[in-house]
């Protein structure tokens, strides 16, 4: 008997996928190295290379299985093959430690052979899952869209027309029952009364009665007749599903990226502000079903600009922000409508502002963007607080749920800021 | 040379081919007495080979991390390239399955088929340790029942508890098997029935050998009685049946365990002897297909090439040596008895006076039936092989600061090189002989293991450490291993209490 069976695309099988869940389970009990792991390379990455996997480091000594096995010492006798020139009673000295000893049985063993890392590769889903685990949006909406694209298709009732891989059976035969039913209505009534005087005549002896019957048998089998003759099934039967659109309710969001590039704004800064940027775009990609980005790059002129311009275009000049928070506004009223967009807004800068355009900004922000954004966020990169910080520090006083401003003094802070402006809220 | 048409001659392989290949094979088989299992051949990608790695090469298992950690190293390793995989894996069931991967060529498949379902497959069904101790035809079932059990426990008692259990019964799965006496078979549905037999049987019994009320004082001599009566070897069996503390299912999971590391113990006694017979006679098969016209040249030269690094035995001084290569041991043995029989020289009269000039077929069945691979090879690694290996035995004795060359490939010593090879493969020396010695009934309820030690070898202290845990969290109370020496004296006691 010979049995040859093609298993590679049964995924569910007894062979496909079966160590999906044991690689889960794995990632589950070392989720707290791996976490930090994860968050340590976020910390070394450069811009580009935050979105893919990562190679994630355990000491072998965390994860090693214990069995009972011999250690150093005692009396061992082991046969190696491949001898050259040793000839019986030949003395060498003892290699250091480890070494010059077989592990034993099987090709498996992983004991005693030092402190090297256990190395394996997590995947870009997995690795952002822990980037950004605990992390949520705030006030996050599931907005209705009038305007919306997506729609679903559900079952709405039944249709007499349609395609015929959308006939309802038992819709269709009830139909052609209930059509039988009624157009032999009259017909029936017929049958039954000939039949009922047929059965008066039957036991006659009258040949008047006889030849009477045998005319009313013969009408009676021409009604028969006709009722069978009803079709089965009609076209007027058939009943189709009835599929619907309906829109869904979608959860877009749009994040507006505003970075100031005025002549203060170091290369460093700069690179601080791009990765906080990125980190909060790939958390937008994963919260959201569609996700637009605006980028606004501002020194005295603000201008929205497209990702390669916002991220590596060099001109520079004086700083007005206010120019920005007023662009951002304004592409708000024109493309996104507070009804179908979860809008956030990230602002990084060195924070360093005239006077005067600060207290602008204030307004601008309280009186336009907050009202009709779901949560703003300010990074400031510099050591000490400057001057947008401290008129900040009114907003946030006053909005505590939509607005939130952290510091970043160096790279390592970008990851844990980020984290915090971003921390899942008990409600 | 025949006129016959070689069977295939491109490299990609067809399902019809691999049918066509293996009605050859196994008809080439027959006539070399090969009695196999039905085969199951299943063709997966080198994922699923790497999936069916993972966890110890069973189609069906239970879910541990540990599988997905070896699943990721391997991952990891092939695909830098730094492991090849293994061409096939073959499980010891009726019918026999083979796992096959889709990237092997035509010529490969022939190898693999020839390898598998023929060499392994007829050692599974002929090797006295499998005819004893594994029954091929309830394993899949019982892996099925394990599985779904312990997914059940999942489900009521958490992955974390279930998690803990296991780790604590893998730690000692070595120890959780029988060596000498040898459970009859049972079918898995009798297996789920007597399971629940067990739960209630155990816990009444559990409960007179725990019973905390002293009915009366007892004579002197009666408090000596120890418990256990004999020293139990099978840590897991003991575990089961006595812990005090266990609820049902723990028992139950512990048992799932040891019928594992009992269905895996014959491979782990057979390696040399099942590797080597079935590269013995895929390289045999295929040259037969060859000679026959079965197969071409390419064919051949691939499947040689093959051939030659499945048996690549680097030396004791290449940086890639990790050991005898098992497939090469075992090959050269058989090849080798095969010359004993059909040319036999006068050294080898001298030393198998019964074999030599015998039916080669008959003396390899009886070698393949009726060993392991320690009495194999203290029965028939002949004085050639040594020498052909270069084999030398290294003697490491913690008393000296030196170590010697004990003996080596030449006359006087091949008596003594053929014991020492033949000892490192006897598991009863090579695994730590630990024993459970005593349970404290009327005290504090605590276990003592005897480790006898051999040789002087002590046990490795940070392992010994942590499954000294392990044995904790399933006993419940104190535990005390004893390595006591040959003399009789202790030497290292490893404790836990609390």
């Amino acid at each position: 008997m010979r049995v040859i069976i093609d298993r590679r695309d049964s995924a569910g099988s007894s062979t496909g996928k079966k160590s999906t869940v044991n690689r889960q389970r794995f990632l589950r009990r070392y989720k707290q190295i791996i976490k930090k792991a994860v968050q340590d390379s976020v910390n070394q990455r450069s811009i580009t290379d935050t979105d893919r996997g990562d190679n994630i480091h355990i000491p072998k000594k965390d994860l090693s299985e214990p069995i009972f096995h011999h250690g150093q010492g005692g009396k061992n006798q082991r046969v190696h093959p491949g001898n050259k020139a040793f000839h019986k009673g030949d003395r060498f000295s003892r290699p250091p430690a480890g070494q010059g000893r077989g592990s034993g049985q099987g090709a498996a063993s992983d004991h005693g052979s030092g402190v090297d890392d256990f190395v394996f590769q997590i995947s870009r889903e997995e690795f952002l899952d822990y980037v950004f685990e605990d992390l949520a949006l705030p006030n996050m909406l599931r907005k209705s869209l009038k305007s919306t694209t997506e729609y679903t298709l559900r079952r709405g009732g039944f249709t007499s027309a349609g395609s015929p891989e959308r006939i309802n059976v038992v819709r269709s035969l009830r139909a052609a029952y209930a059509r039988r039913i009624a157009l032999s209505a009259k017909k029936r009534k017929k049958l039954k009364a000939l039949q009922a005087e047929l059965d008066s005549l039957q036991n006659s002896n009258d040949p008047e009665d006889l030849k009477k019957a045998a005319a009313l048998k013969l009408r009676i089998r021409e009604l028969q007749q006709s009722i069978k003759r009803l079709p089965f099934i009609d076209e007027f039967d058939l009943k189709y599903n009835n599929l619907v659109k309906i829109p869904l309710p979608s959860s877009k969001a749009v994040m507006f990226c505003i970075m100031d590039v005025s002549g203060s704004m170091g290369q460093d800064i700069k690179d601080i502000a791009k990765r906080f940027f990125l980190l909060l775009y790939l958390f937008l990609q994963r919260s959201y079903e569609a996700v637009e980005v605006v980028f606004i790059r501002h020194h005295s002129e603000a201008r929205e600009c497209d990702e390669e311009e916002f991220f590596y275009a060099r001109e520079t000049g004086g700083t007005l922000v206010s120019k920005a928070m007023d662009l951002a506004s304004h592409i708000i009223d024109k493309r996104y409508p507070v009804a179908d967009w979860n809008i956030y807004i990230a602002q990084a800068s060195d924070g360093d502002n005239w006077e005067t355009d600060t207290e602008i900004c204030q307004k601008i922000i309280s009186e336009k963007l907050l009202p009709r954004v779901q949560y703003f966020a300010y990074v400031e990169i510099a050591e000490r607080p400057q001057n947008l910080w401290h008129t900040y520090q009114q907003i946030q006083d006053e909005f505590a749920d939509y607005f939130a401003q952290q510091r970043i003094r160096n790279y390592a802070d970008i990851y844990p800021v980020f984290r915090r402006l971003f921390a899942r809220r008990s409600d | 040379m025949s006129d016959q048409k070689p069977l295939s001659t491109g490299s990609e392989w067809t399902f019809e081919q691999l049918s066509t290949y293996d009605e050859t094979i196994g008809r080439l088989a027959k006539q070399f007495r090969l009695d196999t299992y039905p085969t199951q051949i299943e063709i997966i990608s080198s994922e699923q080979m790497i999936d069916a790695y993972a966890s110890v090469g069973m189609p069906l298992m239970y879910n541990h991390w540990s599988f997905g950690k070896h699943f990721l190293d391997n991952l990891k390793n092939y695909q830098r390239g730094h492991m090849g995989l293994a061409y096939e894996i073959v499980i010891n069931s009726n019918p026999c399955i083979a796992y096959l991967m889709e990237e092997n060529t035509m010529a490969m498949q022939a190898l693999v088929i020839a390898h598998a379902c023929y060499g392994h497959n007829s050692f599974f069904k002929g090797n006295y340790l499998f005819q004893q101790w594994t029954d091929a035809d309830a394993i899949i079932d019982y892996l099925l029942f394990a599985r779904n059990y312990i997914t059940r426990c999942e489900e009521k008692y958490g992955v974390d508890k279930v998690e803990e259990l296991l780790d604590a019964c893998h730690a000692l799965m070595n120890q959780g098997v029988n060596r000498y006496k040898h459970p009859k078979p049972v079918s898995a549905a009798e297996e789920e029935a007597m399971a629940k037999e067990r739960e209630e049987y155990i816990q009444r019994n559990l409960n007179d050998l725990w019973r905390t009320i002293p009915a009366k004082e007892e004579p002197e001599s009666k408090k000596k009685k120890r418990f256990p009566e004999a020293p139990e070897e099978n840590l897991l069996y003991f575990i089961e049946k006595n812990a005090p503390l266990l609820e049902n299912w723990q028992r139950e999971i512990i048992r799932i365990v040891r019928k594992i590391a009992q269905y895996f113990y014959p491979q782990r006694q057979t390696q040399v002897m099942n590797e080597g017979w079935a590269t013995f006679w895929h390289y045999t098969l295929t040259q037969e297909l060859y000679k026959q016209g079965f197969i071409n040249e390419g064919y051949m030269l691939e499947i040689l090439h093959s051939h030659t690094s499945v048996v690549f035995q680097p030396d004791f001084d290449d940086p890639r040596y990790t050991g005898i290569n098992p497939y090469t041991l075992g090959f050269n043995i058989y090849r080798d008895l095969r010359r004993i029989c059909e040319a036999p020289t006068p050294e080898d009269r001298e030393w198998f006076p019964d074999l030599a000039g015998s039916d080669w077929l008959d003396t390899l069945h009886f070698a393949m039936h009726n060993f392991k691979d320690e009495s194999f090879i203290l029965q028939y690694l002949s004085p050639k092989v040594m020498r052909d290996m270069h084999l030398f035995c290294i003697e490491d004795d913690d008393v000296n600061s030196f170590l010697e060359v004990s003996c080596i490939h030449d006359e006087p010593d091949y008596r003594t090189l053929k014991q020492s090879l033949a000892t490192q493969y006897n598991l009863g020396n090579t695994e730590p002989n630990i024993q459970i010695y005593n349970v404290d009934i009327r005290g504090d309820r605590s276990l003592t293991l005897i480790h006898t030690m051999h040789e002087g070898r002590p046990l490795e202290e940070e392992s010994t450490q942590e499954i000294i845990k392990h044995l904790h969290y399933l006993w419940g109370f104190n535990i005390r291993l004893k390595s006591v020496d040959e003399r009789g004296e202790e030497r290292e006691v490893y404790a836990l209490s609390g």
